[in-house]
């Protein structure tokens, strides 16, 4: 079956005129990190000269490497504590057969009704009182437990065949061994899945990091984005847009590689 | 021999029973184990902190946080009289009321043009979920730039079509809508990369026996793509409605608030009260509404989709 001509010209005139729209404030800001102050008061819309002055500048004057890291290790802690407690989780839920696991499967439905936000102020009072203000746990252990990811998991360790864990019992595998060397392979493709929208997520919090930093060394590079916009004149844009810059292209490029793993996995998430 | 067997049979009955019960056990103590660290942090950074939020709600609290003087349902009834809670309120639904539908709509439109079976549209779709790999910071500064007063593109568009600058983010009348523009489009990706998987899902058969009987396209979106969709779009519905009362980067990156309290939103009150004025009761106060707002409004959600959605 092909498509009849008029059919594609009205679709790809909706698709490129979406795209342009869309895309347009990130190209802005790509396109304003590489021009110098006077092009940006002038209107300019494609730099006359690339100029990576104001990524030289950003880095001078604001500590972004550390920021960088400190992003870098609290988003893979999350994303780490995230795999390894969520799918725990999810095993007990498809392989251990036990008295109160619907409770405990309940529980885990209620979690997704409290937002954190709700429950803001008392976290923040335990991170102050574990001496956690300021550090790369106080920053990452809140979010370490997970409902929508014990459920997307669950889902697909639900796929692996019972015949499976049948047969790894008569041979004397245990629970744990199981867990390691058969499930957690044969789910490969939905932990990196998960894996990716915990770092997405992660990479991007930006109220907890306020409230739990106040000291450079811990920043993550949200935060700095924050501090760069209220300290900088604000007719420094170049310098600004290089480090908005900066902040998205881990994620961007993160994103273009897992967006159809991505796309599967949040709609199983949302379909079951 | 005889006599000999009968006992060696009880004794294996009674052991299996043993041993079931031993089993059962074993796997309780199994199934709590692997558990056990979602309970623990569930509990230590959601149960009790709501718990706990849910008590110094009744408290005037020092500055430490500390609850000091029992003042029952006080904090409620002072924010329910205070103008600017109200206010508040006010703007965070007519904030939802703006970012919830236009980003499903918007999605929606971009997934539907995106499903078509056409040559580089692996590109365009890219384009489309890209917003979702920009966090609201940067995705603020992006629109504090467009939202400029002077060199801004919005105003220099304006200007070239002739009509008067808006103050976007000073006027008043328009701060909350600018925002919500921005919101919208932060939101786009995600939402555009789920409604299309959704639409992805849908079985091809339905549209090839469409086209036997010679239904037009856009017969085809109403009566097979919506309805087959609506489990996905339920969903996503559900999430952006939770994340707009949830709003708080753009908030203050763009607005602190202002002007005139009209970006006053609920979470950034809560935020505003907490740690800038340590009013901890108060605050404590307003998260129990926020957690109760959002509790019901998804309650009624689940039960109007329970009727309105098609599962398959």
């Amino acid at each position: 079956m092909t498509v009849p001509l008029h059919h594609k010209v009205v679709f790809y005139t909706l698709l490129t005129l979406s795209a342009l729209l869309v895309f347009a404030p990130t190209f802005i800001a790509f396109m304003m990190s590489f021009m110098s102050n006077q092009e940006i008061m002038t209107g300019q819309i494609i730099p006359r000269s690339l100029t990576f002055d104001n990524y030289v500048q950003v880095f001078q004057r604001f500590p972004l490497v550390q920021y960088l890291l400190n992003s870098l290790i609290v988003s893979l802690l999350i994303m780490i504590g995230q795999l390894a407690i969520s799918s725990l989780a999810a095993y007990a839920f498809v392989f251990i057969n036990f008295k109160g696991r619907d409770l405990i499967f309940f529980i885990f439905i209620a979690t997704m009704m409290v937002p954190f936000e709700a429950s803001i102020i008392p976290n923040f009072h335990t991170i102050r009182d574990l001496n956690w203000i300021d550090s790369y746990p106080g920053l990452s252990v809140p979010f370490f437990a997970m409902a929508f990811g014990t459920f997307l998991l669950r889902q697909h360790f639900k796929q692996i065949p019972k015949e499976l864990k049948e047969a790894s019992e008569i041979s004397g595998i245990g629970d744990f061994k199981f867990y390691l060397t058969v499930v957690l392979p044969v789910a490969k493709s939905s932990l990196v899945t998960l894996g990716v929208y915990g770092f997405l997520t992660s990479w991007n919090m930006y109220l907890w990091p306020l409230l739990a930093t106040t000291d450079d060394r811990f920043r993550t590079v949200q935060i700095g984005l924050r501090q760069l916009q209220t300290q900088e004149q604000l007719n420094e844009w170049g310098v600004i847009m290089a480090g908005a810059v900066i902040v998205v292209i881990p994620t961007l490029v993160l994103l273009f590689i897992g967006q159809k793993k991505l796309q599967q996995g949040l709609t199983e998430g949302a379909l079951k | 021999m005889n006599q000999l067997a009968i006992p060696i049979k009880q004794l294996e009955a009674n052991d299996l029973e043993r041993i079931t019960k031993k089993q059962k056990r074993i796997k309780m103590f199994k199934g709590f184990t692997f558990l056990a660290p979602s309970v623990l942090l569930f509990s230590l950074f959601l149960f009790y902190p709501l718990g706990r939020t849910i008590y110094l709600s009744l408290f005037l609290t020092n500055s430490s946080g500390m609850p000091t003087v029992f003042v029952g349902l006080e904090n409620y009834q002072n924010i329910f009289s205070s103008p600017i809670f109200l206010k508040s309120l006010q703007s965070t639904f007519l904030f939802v009321l703006y970012t919830v539908p236009g980003a499903i709509l918007v999605s929606l439109f971009l997934a539907i043009v995106a499903n078509e079976k056409l040559k580089g549209i692996g590109f365009f779709r890219t384009m489309y979920a890209s917003t979702m790999g920009i966090s609201t910071a940067a995705a603020s500064v992006f629109w504090l730039f467009l939202f400029h007063p002077t060199i801004g593109w919005l105003n220099q568009l304006l200007n070239a079509f002739g009509s008067a600058p808006i103050g976007w983010l000073t006027d008043p009348e328009w701060a909350l809508i600018s925002v919500a523009i921005s919101t919208i489009w932060m939101n786009i990706g995600f939402t555009f990369l789920v409604l299309l998987g959704g639409l992805q899902s849908i079985d091809h058969y339905l549209y090839e026996s469409a086209d036997i009987d010679g239904a037009g396209y856009l017969y085809q979106l109403r009566r097979i793509t919506l309805p087959m969709l609506s489990p996905t779009l339920f969903f996503v519905i559900t999430v952006t409605f939770i994340n707009a009362f949830q709003t708080f980067g753009q908030i203050d990156m763009l607005t602190r608030g202002g002007p005139q309290n009209e970006t006053y939103l609920m979470v950034y009150s809560i935020y505003q009260e907490a740690f800038m004025n340590y009013q901890f009761g108060t605050a404590s106060a307003q998260a129990i509404i926020l957690f109760v707002l959002i509790l019901v409004l998804t309650v009624i959600q689940f039960k109007l989709g329970e009727r309105k959605v098609h599962y398959q």
